[in-house]
């Protein structure tokens, strides 16, 4: 059983934690946070330079092929440090539909732009409020023009391309569509994590062209293995929220004692631990399946998706908790963590949603045949 | 990632497998694998003999007790041949129950503090399930503050006399020795004057009466203590040492690595797909599948930190501290899932306790699963301060001699 990241992963690790230590610092986060930009371009420019956008890119396609268990590891620094940049839009879901359902052409025309940052790209999806269902897809295609809108798109003011679910007579499939376009109007929309912006898109007779062979599988596919990626990202939150409120409870003092030495701080961090330590062992054996193409990825991408999502939202309310006022100050970085943790929750579909994914997977599988 | 064996544990499984197909009882096996947590589930025979049989048999075979040396009738396994072992035992492991106490904690305690006399005198025939231990730990005011125990021994010539009374001990009806913490001196703070022995159960004064638990069944002890005497020999460690001695056997309890810990979620979600709710299977209701959601989670989060536990001992490093959450986690678990089961039954959910009711045997169980071995709020703290290095709690009883902390009239 080897069950674990490999030594070279883990000094990938190594590297990536030391490059957002020194690169994305809170105050680099706060800066994008306030507004002063979309994301982080410079940091994003960077993490192109160190292979880190391409690693589960071909090198032929321009990336720096090294594979999807790599891109968990930097996954999971990233959202350690809640880096402000597009990696959910750009590189887990356009750059995966491309290298899924993309023609050659499509492939060679976006994923070395996609690996080298200097374009951006985004999967618009949802439309209204609720689950988003094949049925209700209303953005529709006729004689190769988009027609509809999409809220919300995730990085959709300043990506270059997205790929668009629409509906051509019964079928929904994918497409894509150059974002520059005058017919694409983009409105900014207020969001509750200004690290990641949201856009309304608006399409009218937009040219689009079609990813060949993609369908309503191909999305839940690319969600799939969006999901395990997210998770990842989502244990790196959750392990630094839960760092960030042990080491107030180690320094704060009342009653004359370090707050950390009360069983209620105590067992309230214990809970959190217990949930982070089940969301990483879930999303190894997500990143698992991603990485083997194992039949089990839709079990194993809602499995690991669920318990992130449960660690990360745990760990980030419980730090503003342990740390008092303190944590509910503008300046103190917990609301960043707890609006990552919610946004982050709701960004492929909500947790009842992946909850339903579950079962509906784990009802018709024979769950003895998932390893020893 | 992969979950494969080494061509050298594969080798090991192949033929630990083959051994185990010839040899285990393969007539209880259906009765085995619906056996609730704690129980072997054995009704169509005696089930202690049908231990010892099958305990017997691994022990001529060389397979009893994994992690043991074989001079002391283990089967000398190293980690992961331990964790390859109990995978493949499966559900006979379930008739090991009465031995798990003195193949987990009162044997490694022997090996650990011990005369080698002793050591080849009693390992044998405790590996081969001839002889049964148990351990008398806990008293009625000392549970989760085990140094708290009162049970006095004093010294007499070459004897000890002990009095005193224990409970929660598991197979003491059974066993034939007994691993033994006492007070031997109430003048200094508590943890400084305890001694550990050992003893012959049915020594002279030795009382045992079984519980009636709240689940009706017995599967603990009070263990009364009336003058009885112990041998100087038999003890373990210096004298004012037991506290020493005790964390050895107390650091062996702890439900094995890398064998997860089932909650019973497979059973609820077989049966979701039979019981049928508003004219379709309950699996398929959105509010049923939220709340299966939650469980399956941690089913399987309790399965893949086992294997990272598994990965590590595979690499011969030490497992990480993960593994602290398995028997929180596995506790809390088993009570919701048994309560939520049967919210399923709805008005029937209230039949069936003992004789075809899974889910009610798993409820009636699952809160001695949350106080046994360490429970959830000690588990809480210790990987409050263990894993993430939080600061004790402060201790109204640090320093202060034994005899002189309040007990508000109770000793």
């Amino acid at each position: 059983m080897n069950f674990a990241f490999s030594e070279d992963q883990e000094s990938l690790r190594d590297q990536v934690r030391r490059f957002f230590a020194d690169r994305c610092p809170p105050e680099a986060v706060r800066r994008i946070f306030e507004g002063e930009d979309a994301f982080d371009r410079s940091l994003y420019g960077e993490m192109a330079g160190m292979g880190l956008l391409g690693a589960a890119i071909p090198e032929d396609y321009g990336g720096s092929g090294m594979g999807p268990l790599e891109l968990c590891v930097i996954a999971e620094e990233a959202g350690r440090v809640l880096a402000p940049v597009p990696l959910l839009s750009s590189i887990y879901l356009a750059a995966e539909l491309l290298m899924n359902a993309g023609t050659d052409a499509q492939k060679s025309s976006w994923l070395a732009r996609l690996a080298s940052g200097e374009a951006i790209a985004t999967f618009a999806h949802a439309e209204r409020a609720g689950p988003v269902i094949a049925n209700t897809i209303s953005a529709s295609i006729s004689d190769g023009k988009l027609n509809g809108a999409k809220v919300p798109v995730a990085h959709g003011a300043t990506a270059n391309m997205a790929i668009v679910s629409a509906r051509e007579g019964e079928q929904v499939s994918l497409w894509l569509v150059d974002l520059h376009d005058p017919t694409v109007k983009r409105e900014t929309l207020a969001n509750l994590d200004p690290t990641a912006p949201q856009a309304r898109l608006h399409f009218e007779n937009t040219p689009a062209e079609p990813l060949p062979n993609s369908g309503w599988m191909t999305i839940k596919h690319a969600l799939d293995r969006a999901a395990v990626l997210l998770a990842f990202e989502q244990i790196g939150g959750a392990d630094r929220a839960l760092e960030s409120a042990r080491d107030y409870a180690l320094e704060r003092m009342a009653f004359g004692r370090q707050i950390g030495s009360f069983q209620a701080i105590k067992h309230m961090l214990a809970d959190m631990y217990v949930a982070a330590t089940l969301a990483r062992s879930n999303s190894y054996y997500g990143a698992w399946a991603l990485s083997t193409g194992a039949e089990e990825l839709p079990a194993a991408a809602a499995t690991a998706r669920v318990s992130a999502t449960e660690a990360f939202l745990l760990c980030a309310k419980n730090n503003i908790q342990a740390h008092g006022g303190m944590g509910f100050t503008w300046e103190a970085e917990n609301h960043l963590y707890y609006r990552r943790a919610n946004a982050l929750a709701l960004a492929l579909g909500s947790q009842s949603v992946w909850e339903d994914r579950l079962i509906a997977n784990l009802r018709d599988s024979d769950r003895a045949k998932s390893a020893a | 990632m992969d979950f494969n064996d080494t061509a050298e544990e594969a080798e090991f499984r192949a033929k630990v497998r083959s051994w185990i197909h010839a040899n285990a009882p393969k007539d209880l096996e259906p009765e085995l694998s619906r056996a609730a947590f704690g129980t072997s589930g054995i009704v169509s025979q005696d089930p202690l003999t049908a231990s010892k049989a099958w305990q017997r048999k691994k022990a001529d075979a060389g397979y009893a007790c994994p992690r043991w040396p074989t001079e002391y009738g283990g089967a000398g396994f190293s980690p992961i041949e331990s964790v390859i072992w109990s995978q493949e035992e499966g559900p006979f492991a379930a008739l090991s129950a009465q031995f798990t106490v003195g193949h987990g904690m009162c044997g490694p305690t022997m090996m650990e503090w011990a005369s080698e006399d002793q050591k080849h005198r009693y390992l044998p025939p405790l590996a081969a399930g001839e002889e049964i231990w148990c351990q008398l730990f806990s008293e009625p005011a000392a549970g989760s503050d085990l140094a708290g125990i009162r049970t006095r021994a004093q010294k007499d010539g070459d004897d000890w006399i002990v009095n005193g009374q224990k409970i929660w001990t598991s197979a003491a009806h059974l066993a034939s020795f007994g691993l033994l913490l006492t007070r031997t001196d109430p003048d200094v703070p508590k943890h400084k004057g305890l001694t550990m022995f050992f003893l012959d159960m049915h020594s002279p004064g030795v009382e045992v009466r079984p519980i009636k638990q709240a689940n009706g069944r017995s599967g603990f002890n009070e263990v009364y203590f009336t003058d009885v005497r112990i041998p100087d020999a038999q003890r373990l460690g210096a004298p004012g040492a037991g506290w020493q001695v005790s964390l050895t056997t107390l650091m062996n309890e702890r439900l094995s690595l890398g064998s997860a810990i089932s909650t019973g979620f497979p059973a609820l979600l077989d049966y979701c797909r039979h019981l049928e709710l508003n004219g379709k299977p309950a699996v398929d209701d959105p509010m049923v599948r939220s709340r299966l959601a939650k469980l399956a989670i941690k089913e399987s989060g309790l399965k893949y930190t086992a294997f990272r536990a598994i990965t590590a001992l595979s690499k011969g490093e030490a497992p990480g501290p993960e593994n602290s959450i398995g028997k929180l986690v596995a506790g809390l678990t088993m009570q919701e899932l048994a309560m939520f089961a049967l919210d399923l039954q709805g008005q029937a959910g209230v039949l069936g306790e003992e004789a075809d009711g899974y889910f009610q045997t798993l409820l009636m169980r699952a809160p001695a699963i949350r106080i046994e071995g360490g429970t959830d709020e000690i588990l809480r703290t210790i990987i409050g301060e263990r894993v993430l290095g939080l600061p004790p709690d402060l201790r109204a009883d640090r320093g202060i001699p034994f005899r002189d902390i309040p007990t508000r009239g109770r000793d």
